[in-house]
């Protein structure tokens, strides 16, 4: 392992890592497009959508507060979910300071740009340079791409029509999916999610939209808290 | 009312970020923390995708969209990329609508 800071990585090194942001934020970045469709056929205006990317600029949690609007839930029930899942990012965070040891005017500067994509090209470089480049290239590439295609994707969703003609609804638990997927591969992961999902199914007929979600979220909390105490039998006391 | 939700939760979601820029990295160290912060995406997401895809507001259903689920959990067997799985999902429940309107 090198040493954080203290030897310059090589050029090519340097290249790979750019080469590889890159490639991970167009990829990225061109996903806003099915963002842009989406916030529009949920019934959000085409400035509301954008506000939505640039200020909120964090995937999972724009697409569960559309998703929510869309399926006729309350607007705080949708801004709840997308703060909840946006405390990943403040985990995220935690992990990126220590290694990248931004300063100053960046440290606020970089926080926008604390999403999955970025901190997944980032925490696993073995210099701080390396880990700076990876964060950076990747989170501006993103930022600047998923922008541009949410705004592609509101104005061409306006124009289609019916949404639903398009499979545009479907498109939403698509891409929800999608984001789960690389989780499941943990067998307790597994286990969560196929409670949540039948906890949120269970309560849909008795509980306004939106908040089947909430509730599933809940079930996270418990679980996270009785698996503590159900694994630290073993630990040596502590402060 | 619209915006005044997107602008909260939009701030919201910023400050989170800071807070996570700006804690002592110590934070990570209580094991409840992490645990739960590993797992709360996990439950948001797949109970985003049962509520996604099976309820209609406050009606279970089944129609269209569950076609483009399991056409969107064939290509992440596959190991396509985010966006033809989105496309996929789409173009599936598209198709059935085709053939059977209104589903």
């Amino acid at each position: 392992m090198v040493d954080p800071g203290s030897s310059a990585p090589s050029a090519a090194a340097h290249r790979a890592v750019v080469r590889d942001s890159l490639g991970v934020g167009i990829a990225t970045g061109l996903y806003g497009v099915s963002f842009g469709a989406v916030s529009v056929a949920a019934g959000l205006s085409v400035p509301q959508t954008c506000v939505l990317s640039l200020v909120m600029f964090t995937g999972a949690s724009q697409f569960a507060f559309v998703g929510v609007v869309a399926a006729g839930g309350a607007m705080w029930s949708g801004a709840l979910t997308s703060l909840m899942l946006g405390t990943r990012n403040t985990l995220y965070g935690l992990k990126l300071t220590p290694l990248l040891d931004f300063r100053g005017w960046r440290r606020p500067a970089a926080a926008l740009l604390v999403i999955d994509e970025s901190t997944a090209m980032s925490v696993t470089r073995d210099s701080r340079d390396l880990a700076r480049t990876g964060f950076v290239t990747t989170g501006l590439a993103v930022f600047v791409l998923w922008n541009l295609f949410t705004l592609v994707g509101a104005v061409a969703g306006n124009l289609i029509g019916d949404p639903r003609d398009y499979g545009l609804d479907a498109a939403v638990g698509g891409a929800f999916l999608a984001l789960l997927w690389p989780r499941l591969a943990d067998a307790r992961n597994r286990v969560i999610a196929v409670s949540a999902a039948a906890v949120a199914l269970g309560v849909v007929p008795v509980t306004a939209a939106g908040v089947p979600v909430l509730v599933a979220g809940g079930v996270a909390l418990l679980a996270g808290v009785l698996t503590r105490s159900a694994g630290d039998r073993t630990e040596l006391p502590g402060p | 009312m619209t915006w005044l939700a997107i602008l909260g939760a939009g701030a919201g979601c910023y400050l989170l970020k800071l807070a996570g820029v700006s804690l002592p990295a110590r934070v990570l160290d209580h094991p409840v923390v992490e645990r739960v912060a590993d797992l709360i995406p996990v439950a948001l997401l797949a109970a985003l995708v049962a509520v996604q895809v099976f309820a209609d507001g406050t009606r279970l259903t089944l129609d269209a969209r569950a076609a483009g689920l399991a056409a969107a959990v064939v290509a992440l067997l596959l190991r396509t990329p985010f966006l033809v799985v989105v496309f996929t999902a789409a173009a599936a429940a598209a198709l059935v609508r085709l053939v059977v309107p209104g589903w």
